[in-house]
Parts: structure tokens; sequence; C-alpha cells
């Protein structure tokens, strides 16, 4: 049966489209819990935003790659979390 | 220049002995040095792939214990002038060889072959770590199916973390007709997630089992696919350009295929 559909597959719903989008995710979730020279990037421009608006403790800072629990409670997502102690506002 | 290069996947059975394999017989039919050496320690394959299982006097491990010389293990291909292996040993075990022992055997081989490719073992562990020791580059081996890309990608972080910088891919048993129906991702959806350099496409070809069958390296067979994808990957390793140009679903399926391979 000829399916015009699928001659131009890029159709979402083709199974290397499904494969493609979950192995995208897969790869972030694997990721999750390494790569510490992307969040010590991550950490230098956090810390040059935020030094706009308020002065912080620079050696105390924390920021880590954390798996929480999704909006919808169904599944594990990556979660990039940040504690930054205040030291006074700008 | 010797080149010491890695064939990896992470994933087992998408093709890393065949490529090795391949890609060895290629390059010494192209007039280069060659030596391949399996270091799949416990289960050997490379040299039954390559038709030299009758032929294994010493082993790799022989060599690390010193029990023979590398000259002495090191099995001549009678059909391929400059072609050479290392097997491996059967009854023994990755943790019969330590990254060090690798790497001072690459070392030494350097001074007499233009090419030295080790079959890597699947996974992550000492035979991984053994295998890529003595390695300048690496080719990471994948086929276009999740599990198979997943592994590639983590192996891609385990190389960028050994030093081993800008690993090229082959994807290995790409089938067009499932691309073309949108059962099976094609180069540009592989290429968009692993996000390295790619130096081969090798088709899915029955003549790869036909071969294995025989012992003969499908690159000598002017009729598969799959071995002159080979011939074109070996190429590439010598620095020539042979373009690739990805599959365009307008094209008529012969010239697509013969795009994808590189022939005109």
């Amino acid at each position: 049966m000829l399916d015009i559909f699928k001659i131009f597959s890029n159709d979402r719903n083709s199974s290397k489209n499904v494969a493609k989008e979950r192995l995208k995710l897969v790869l972030i979730h694997d990721k999750g819990n390494y790569s510490p020279s992307v969040l010590e990037a991550l950490k230098e421009d956090i810390l040059l935003a935020i030094e706009k608006y308020m002065e912080v403790d620079e050696d105390n800072i924390e920021v880590k790659m954390i798996k929480t629990k999704s909006q919808d409670n169904l599944e594990m997502v990556p979660a990039l979390v940040a504690n930054i102690p205040i030291k006074k506002m700008k | 220049m010797s080149k010491v290069i890695v064939i990896t996947s992470g994933k087992g059975g998408v093709g890393k002995t065949t490529s090795t394999a391949n890609l060895g017989t290629a390059l010494s039919l192209e007039g280069k040095r060659t030596i391949v050496i399996d270091a799949d320690i416990g289960l050997r394959n490379l040299d039954v792939v390559m038709g030299l299982e009758n032929r294994i006097v010493y082993d790799l491990v022989d060599i690390v214990e010193e029990r023979c010389k590398y000259k002495q293990a090191m099995v001549k291909d009678k059909r391929f002038e400059n072609l050479y292996l290392i097997p491996a040993a059967q009854t023994r075990d990755k943790d019969s060889v330590s990254p060090k022992q690798m790497k001072k055997l690459c070392d030494t081989l350097r001074e007499e072959f233009d090419f030295i490719l080790i079959d890597c073992p699947a996974g992550i562990e000492n035979g991984f770590k053994n295998a890529i020791a003595g390695a300048d580059e690496a080719i990471v081996v994948t086929t276009p199916e999740v599990s198979a890309v997943r592994d590639a990608d983590r192996i891609i972080g385990l190389l960028e973390a050994s030093e081993i910088h800008n690993p090229k891919l082959i994807i290995n048993r790409l089938k067009i007709d499932m691309v073309q129906r949108g059962d099976m991702m094609n180069i540009d959806d592989i290429l968009d997630i692993l996000a390295i350099d790619l130096i081969g496409v090798v088709p899915d070809d029955e003549n790869i089992v036909i071969s294995t069958n025989r012992g003969e390296p499908a690159v000598t067979n002017q009729k598969s696919l799959a071995g002159q994808a080979y011939r074109n990957i070996a190429k590439r390793i010598q620095g020539e350009e042979i373009p690739f140009i990805d599959l365009n679903l307008n094209e008529g399926f012969v010239s697509k295929l013969k795009k994808l391979i590189g022939l005109k």
C-alpha cells in the first residue's frame, strides 16, 4: 500500500524520529553526572549575572546537576541546582 | 609517521572486529605496512574473521609476559603483503595485560609499521583501558540503533577524558530501505547526536557474513558494497578526501547508494 505520509518521512511518528527524541533525552540524563568543566564555566557565568544585583560569597557557591521528579511526578529529570550565599543586596 | 588507531564502540556486536579486519586488509593492499592487534583477551575473534586461526603460535599475553618476542607472535598474512596480526589469548582475561604494557608494545611496533590497528573489546572496563593505552587516534563504530548510539556517546566521552581527541565515526550496517521508510535513523540523525566527524558509512551487506564464513575480508570482494565502503574508509584514513553525500529522498535508490559509499 502506498502510504503518502511515509514517503515524506519527517513524520514525527516515524519510528526513527521517536528513536532520535528518546536518544536525546536519554543522553541528557546519562550526562547528568559529569562534565565538571561545563559546570565550572556555568558557575562563572552565573556569578557574573548575579553580581549585577547583589554581593555574594564567591568561595561558598555550589552549582551542580541533580535528578529530580518532574512536574507530573512521572519520571526523574535532570535539574541544575545552585546554592549562592548572599552577603548583601546592591 | 606511524599511527596507532583503536577501533572501539562500547556496544558489542556493532562491527569493531569486522572493521579492524577489513581496514587492516585495505590499508595493506594500499601498500602500507599494517598490523592489527586483537585486544579482546579471552574472547578472541580477529583471527577467525581474518581466516588466520590456524596460524597462531603465540599471542598478546605471551608477548607481555615475555615468553616470546613480539616478532614470534606476529602472524604474517600470506595472502596480503604488508599485513600482520597479533592475536589475543583465548584462555586468559582482560586483566592479563596492563595499559603500560600495551603502550610499550605499540611504541615498539611504531618502528616497523605504518598503521597499527587495535581491535578493542566491548565495554568500558580494563579491556577498553588497555586497548586505548597506546593509541593516537580512535575510530568509533556504531550502528543506527538506539543502544549502539547511546554506548557510542559514552565511549566518546571516555576517549576525550583519556586525551584521545577528535575520534572519527563509522556508521555500520545502514539499511537504506529502512532509512527511506523512516524506520532507521539516517546519517544526519546520528551525527546530530554524536557530533564527531564521520569517516565512513558501511551499508548492511550479506557479503560480510559470507566473508567471515570463509575468513576472507570483504574488501577483496569487488561485488561487496561493504567492502567498497571499507576501502574508501581506508583511503580517508590515509588522508584522501572522498566525498560523502547524505541520503536525499528525491534520488533514485541506486544512485543514492552509490553516493553513500563514495562512488560516482
